[in-house]
């Protein structure tokens, strides 16, 4: 499996990275080395194995659908780039 | 009075319990060090300030008789934990003048047994590489080098800037976190003790996630006693991530009072690689004499699948980086790049603020799971990264630890591997499998190079033996009689 031109295009749109027209071919060759490489793992016969989801054996915990923290939106707030009156503020959205 | 900087952590614990010196002279001792150090970059943030505050505050604790276990102990952070109210880098642009709100709980947990920060350390950016040479801070140097070789030698990575500053002395101890490698490696490249804990023992809450399936803090050290005392303070049950583990957290340093008499010790028959410097094999084998000597049993394993696991390791990791990086979007944090429209502004701001390996990276993940895909790579590696653990059930069944190279070379010049990625991975062959089962491990320095560069040799223990893993670490350290330091060039 090779990443042609349109698919690194199409893969940089979905991991929403800007990606100039004469960077693909570089970024290809690259991306299909690591990809050629992992390939190796069609050798491997993996039938009827489960795939693994946690190296824990147990079950993921719940906890009870409660407000534990809060109250101090000028602390959520304080890193944003821009913000107005507690508000994140961001690029508008809708026309 | 003997220099403060040279004793372990161990030592300095029992110094200032006697009385002998207090937290404020031991941390101004590191403070001046680090001044001294500055041509290794081991630091992205120096807070000196802070240090004195906080060594001022345990001496009054102290004064009233309430000391917890690491009380007075001038430490280092990776800057990929959260440290409320002092910038946090992960060593990328993107989280550009970021102060948590937060404090990671390995941080909390130092700062609640008394320990102070000296500083924030340098690192892969997001903890992707292992040579630290992916770091917007630049690179965090080796204080180690051939005699007569004038190159900068990499400390290794991610974890660079805790390795070098911890083989410098320039830190007692330091944290470090490890999802490949990246604790066990830069410690083998700087002659230091790293040990990863077995995954769910310490809180990854507050830690800038990475690979969430794989990413673990741990010690980085002097001597194994140092990184025993230290697990024992990071480690614990934390509500606030739902992979901690609750188990209970035995004292480690307790283990280093039993040898090894009556162990057996696996010899996996797949790590010894094409290509491998001779003298890594030698270490190898003198490790193996070593804890023969010490009364263990070596006993001939196999791990089928550890040649799958390198290959594995770089579909699962960068699929979920590329999941748990798609929140440096520059509208809540960070740098923002505007641009055109909201989706320009999100692709000029992760261009911009991703370095080349995390851009890679992210792609990899991103199209791994992209459909059409996810079938033939993602959950092909899951089902791999299945046989890896069984693997090492199997051999667990027959022995109670493994011993292995920590790396397959001594440290390299920087420059020497980064135009090709797969080779610098390869750095990584030796730690990523028992990162993929969960696994602890720990990196203990043996010996030097014939070019003189630390080399270290890896342990493996099954989950939640971490009391097996120091008890190997300790033998093999105490045969080892390591006791190398670097030249101090720095120093002008």
């Amino acid at each position: 499996m090779s990443l042609d031109r349109e698919t690194v295009r199409r893969v940089a749109k979905l991991a929403r990275i800007r990606v100039d027209e004469d960077r693909l071919d570089d970024l290809g060759r690259e991306l299909n080395q690591i990809i050629d490489w992992v390939e190796q793992l069609g050798e491997v016969d993996t039938t009827d194995v489960p795939p693994m989801t946690s190296v824990e054996k147990h079950k993921l915990r719940w906890r009870a659908d409660e407000v534990t923290d809060g109250g101090y939106p000028e602390k959520v707030t304080g890193n944003a780039p821009a913000s107005d009156m507690n508000f994140f503020a961001v690029p508008k959205v809708v026309e | 009075m003997t220099d403060l900087t040279d004793l372990t952590l161990a030592e300095a614990r029992d110094g200032l319990t006697k009385g002998d010196f207090t937290s404020l002279e031991i941390t101004e001792a590191y403070i001046k060090a680090i001044g001294t150090a500055r041509p290794l970059n081991a630091f992205i943030s120096e807070t000196p300030e802070k240090a004195v505050e906080m060594a001022k505050a345990s001496d009054a604790r102290r004064r009233k008789g309430e000391t917890g276990a690491l009380e007075g102990v001038p430490l280092g952070i990776k800057d990929l934990f959260c440290t409320e109210g002092v910038l946090t880098t992960a060593a990328s642009h993107i989280l550009d003048g970021f102060h948590p709100p937060y404090e990671s709980t390995v941080t909390r947990n130092l700062w609640d047994a008394g320990a102070v920060m000296l500083g924030k350390l340098n690192l892969d950016e997001f903890a992707m590489g292992s040579s630290n040479e992916n770091s917007y801070y630049g690179p965090a140097v080796n204080p180690w080098a051939p005699e007569g070789d004038n190159r900068r030698y990499v400390p290794g990575g991610s974890s660079g800037g805790s390795a070098a500053a911890v083989s410098s002395h320039i830190v007692v101890a330091a944290t470090g976190t490890d999802t490949g490698g990246s604790i066990r490696q830069p410690a083998a490249f700087t002659g230091i003790v790293g040990v990863k804990p077995t995954y769910g023992r310490c809180s990854r809450f507050g830690i800038v996630a990475f690979a969430s399936s794989l990413d673990q803090a741990g010690p980085m050290a002097r001597t194994v006693r140092d990184a025993a005392i230290m697990l024992k303070s990071m480690a614990g049950f934390d509500p606030k991530d739902s992979t901690s583990v609750d188990a209970a957290v035995p004292d480690f340093e307790a283990a280093l009072d039993q040898d090894v008499r009556g162990l057996k010790i696996g010899i996996p028959a797949e790590y010894r690689v094409d290509g491998m410097p001779e003298e890594i094999g030698q270490l190898w084998a003198r490790g193996e004499e070593m804890l023969r000597d010490a009364g263990a049993e070596i006993v001939p394993i196999s791990l089928p699948h550890t040649k799958y696991a390198l290959p594995t390791y770089y579909i699962v990791a960068p699929a979920e980086a590329s999941s748990n990086l798609a929140r440096y979007d520059g509208m809540r944090y960070g740098l923002r790049v505007p641009g055109e429209d909201l989706l320009d502004t999100y692709e000029r701001t992760r261009a911009e603020g991703f370095g080349n390996e995390v851009q890679r990276r992210v792609m990899i993940g991103t199209y791994v799971l992209s459909a059409g895909y996810y079938d033939a790579y993602y959950r092909k590696a899951q089902q791999v990264r299945t046989l890896i653990l069984r693997d090492f059930e199997q051999a667990f069944g027959k022995v109670d630890a493994i011993l292995t190279p920590t790396t397959p070379t001594p440290s390299f010049a920087e420059g020497e591997k980064t135009g090709d990625p797969i080779s610098m991975y390869l750095n990584d062959v030796f730690t990523v499998p028992a990162s993929m089962a969960g696994l602890p491990g720990a990196s203990v320095p043996v010996g030097l190079s014939k070019d003189g560069m630390p080399l270290g040799l890896q342990i493996l223990s099954p989950a939640f033996d971490e009391m097996t893993l120091f008890r190997v670490a300790g033998a093999l350290e105490q045969r080892a009689g390591y006791d190398a330091r670097p030249s101090k060039w720095w120093v002008k």
